[in-house]
């Protein structure tokens, strides 16, 4: 089993290295980068939401401030367009990390119901100062990105990779954590905060360094998207949509799993991205987005890839009780008992 | 919700600001602050009887908006007559996302709730941007650019129907809380599901019933709204981030709580309109409730312990 998940995650990665080279149509490849950037995104949610059980519907904060970090240092800096904003991402990164402790300290000292109803005001008060404050922001009027110098057939490819090499960091953190025993802390506060203080866990400080973590990449994937589209307003950098995006991805995959924000961005993005851009009728992509929502989580609540593994785990054990199988050995016995222990989890 | 201001084109200084704007302030808080109590007593009552925070509660205030808007504009009902529709019909149209929709839940309601409601309101900004489209409307009443004077400003009728009508369906909510079998059997529900059901209770037959009336109390809220404000449904985001505040400062699921937060919350915005700069006003309502939260994470009339469930 392990060989097979290795050599799958291989073939994916190789298709992910490959995309840009097979397809070179922007309109595409703008669908991709998209799709990655969520992806990294939802990892993130998921490796402080999903894993603490602590569901913040106010990421865009720092989607926000990591997309006018980076202008404003571009300004600051005066940095022309190319490939030097890129370099500038793990600094932005720090920077939305650097707002994230106070807003978690904050924050986090409440109860899991309330966590979610400051974490949406948290949202709106940074979304009124971006608007409030010209000085800094430039208000509604809008604040602008170096261009960078590529024609439009190649434009797409280094933020693709770019795009691509964030996915895989916070994926890569994401799988850190969960197999640290730092992220058995964090499942621990999940599944039973007190119980989990009265064995030791630092339940303060560990659901504080997850938010901060997420935070950190959240910020560097608002900053590309930033950098992508050259413009930031108010509205867009913060918005409540990206909030509520990354959230659902994280539950149609599975939230708390590894996989499962892959599985919900890859699916969901793109869907999102091309009903927002083909659709010509005023708000029927609200309605068939919402719809989507309603049908996907009152019929798969507990998201696609745990239920996957339910039904593996089902069918091997039906195929184990219709009669006694002798010829299982080595491999496929390897992956019936696997199955089975990864169906738990 | 914008008062009927005709000075707030430019920041006042501190010293600039006469009394009787500041007079003026306090009293639109007060008026305007009692319709967020409606609109803020459903959603706290829904969280308190079925842990579940209504997302949907925003744009389902802008839906009882539009109906009006629909009742007046083709059919030339009187806003406040036309409540008698909307009221009702909110009321039918909250059993039935209950019904539908909340009652399968059965496992991590909070989550799985938000993201629920959310779908929902999707749904419904979908269809009332494709029906009324996105342009801003406001309902008309002859009593809503009537005034009456007071304390040397004018004061639109609107405001002063909109406070007795929140007083009386508050009172109304109160005797019906407090004061029924059903109200009882509400507040038992709220206690602990369990203990409520093992006594005979139908707990979730009182659960239907409590998301109909969360939702009927915004068909409410959402004529004011819309008479004393020009909407559309993208508003229902600013609509329902203040209710979210208003209720955590409350204390989640504390109608007491709904009540004072919402009026002091109206008040102080409102103050800060006319002293300071109205593009601070949400700002302020926003850092307010920060603050208090440093002192007191469980909001003003909150419960200590979660519930048991």
């Amino acid at each position: 089993m392990k060989k097979t998940r290795t050599l799958g995650l291989l073939a994916l990665l190789a298709v992910l290295l490959a995309f840009p080279l097979l397809f070179s149509d922007p309109a595409v490849t703008t669908i991709a980068i998209f799709t990655l950037l969520y992806a990294g995104a939802t990892t993130a949610w998921n490796l402080f939401s999903g894993y603490t059980g602590y569901v913040s519907l106010g990421h865009a904060v720092f989607y926000g401030v990591g997309g006018y970090a980076l202008a404003l240092l571009c300004k600051d800096w005066n940095i022309q367009g190319g490939y030097v904003p890129f370099l500038l991402l793990p600094l932005v990164g720090l920077i939305a990390s650097v707002f994230a402790i106070p807003l978690g300290w904050i924050a986090l000292r409440s109860s899991r119901h309330v966590f979610v109803v400051i974490t949406i005001a948290m949202f709106y008060i940074f979304q009124l100062l971006a608007y409030n404050l010209p000085g800094i922001t430039n208000g509604s009027a809008g604040i602008f990105l170096p261009s960078p110098p590529w024609d439009a057939g190649f434009f797409n490819t280094p933020f693709y990779y770019v795009s691509l090499t964030v996915l895989l960091l916070s994926g890569g953190v994401s799988w850190w954590v969960r197999n640290s025993k730092y992220g058995l802390g964090l499942l621990a506060i999940r599944d039973d905060e007190d119980r989990a203080l009265s064995l030791g866990v630092k339940t303060g400080v560990y659901k504080l360094v997850a938010y901060v973590i997420s935070a950190f990449f959240v910020g560097m994937i608002g900053a590309l998207v930033g950098y992508f589209i050259g413009s930031l307003y108010p509205p867009f950098a913060f918005t409540p949509v990206f909030d509520i995006t990354v959230a659902l991805m994280a539950f149609l995959g599975g939230v708390g799993t590894l996989a499962g924000p892959l599985v919900g961005a890859l699916l969901l993005a793109p869907l999102q991205q091309y009903l927002t851009v083909q659709l010509e009728i005023v708000g029927l992509d609200l309605i068939l987005f919402g719809a989507l929502l309603l049908a996907v989580i009152l019929l798969l609540p507990e998201g696609i890839v745990p239920t996957l593994r339910r039904w593996v785990k089902w069918t091997a054990s039906r195929s184990a009780r219709t009669g006694p199988r002798t010829d299982i050995k080595g491999k496929e016995e390897a992956l019936l008992v696997k199955g089975g222990r990864e169906g738990k989890s | 919700m914008v008062g009927p201001r005709r000075q707030t084109s430019g920041s006042h200084g501190q010293e600039g600001v006469p009394v009787t704007l500041i007079i003026e302030a306090v009293i639109l808080g007060i008026l305007t602050g009692s319709v967020y109590a409606l609109m803020s007593s459903g959603l706290t009552l829904i969280f308190g009887v079925m842990d579940i925070i209504n997302i949907a509660q925003g744009i389902l205030v802008i839906l009882g908006a539009y109906l009006s808007y629909t009742l007046e504009k083709y059919l030339h009902i009187d806003i406040m007559l036309g409540l008698l529709v909307t009221i009702p019909t909110l009321f039918l149209l909250g059993m039935g996302i209950e019904w539908a929709f909340m009652r399968r839940i059965r496992r991590d309601r909070v989550m799985i709730s938000i993201l629920v409601t959310f779908a929902v309101a999707l749904v419904i900004e979908g269809l009332l941007n494709f029906i009324f489209t996105a342009n801003y409307v406001q309902l008309q009443a002859p009593y809503v650019d009537a005034t009456i004077p007071v304390f040397g400003f004018y004061l639109p009728y609107i405001y002063v129907f909109a406070f007795i009508l929140s007083v009386v369906l508050l009172t109304l909510l109160y005797f019906l809380v407090y004061r029924t079998k059903f109200g009882f059997g509400l507040r038992a529900s709220m206690q602990d599901r369990t203990a409520a059901a093992l006594i005979g209770i139908d707990v979730e037959r009182v659960q239907t019933i409590t998301f109909g009336i969360g939702v009927a109390l915004a068909a409410a809220g959402g004529m004011v709204f819309g008479a004393t404000s020009p909407f559309n449904a993208a508003t229902s985001y600013d609509l329902i981030s203040r209710l979210l505040v208003i209720i955590v400062l409350g204390g989640m699921g504390s109608l007491r709580g709904a009540l004072f937060a919402s009026i002091g919350m109206l008040i102080i915005s409102d103050v800060t309109d006319v002293v300071w700069s109205p593009v601070w006003a949400s700002t302020v309502f926003f850092a307010l409730l920060i603050v208090l939260l440093l002192f007191r994470p469980r909001g003003l009339y909150g419960r200590l312990e979660g519930r048991k469930q």
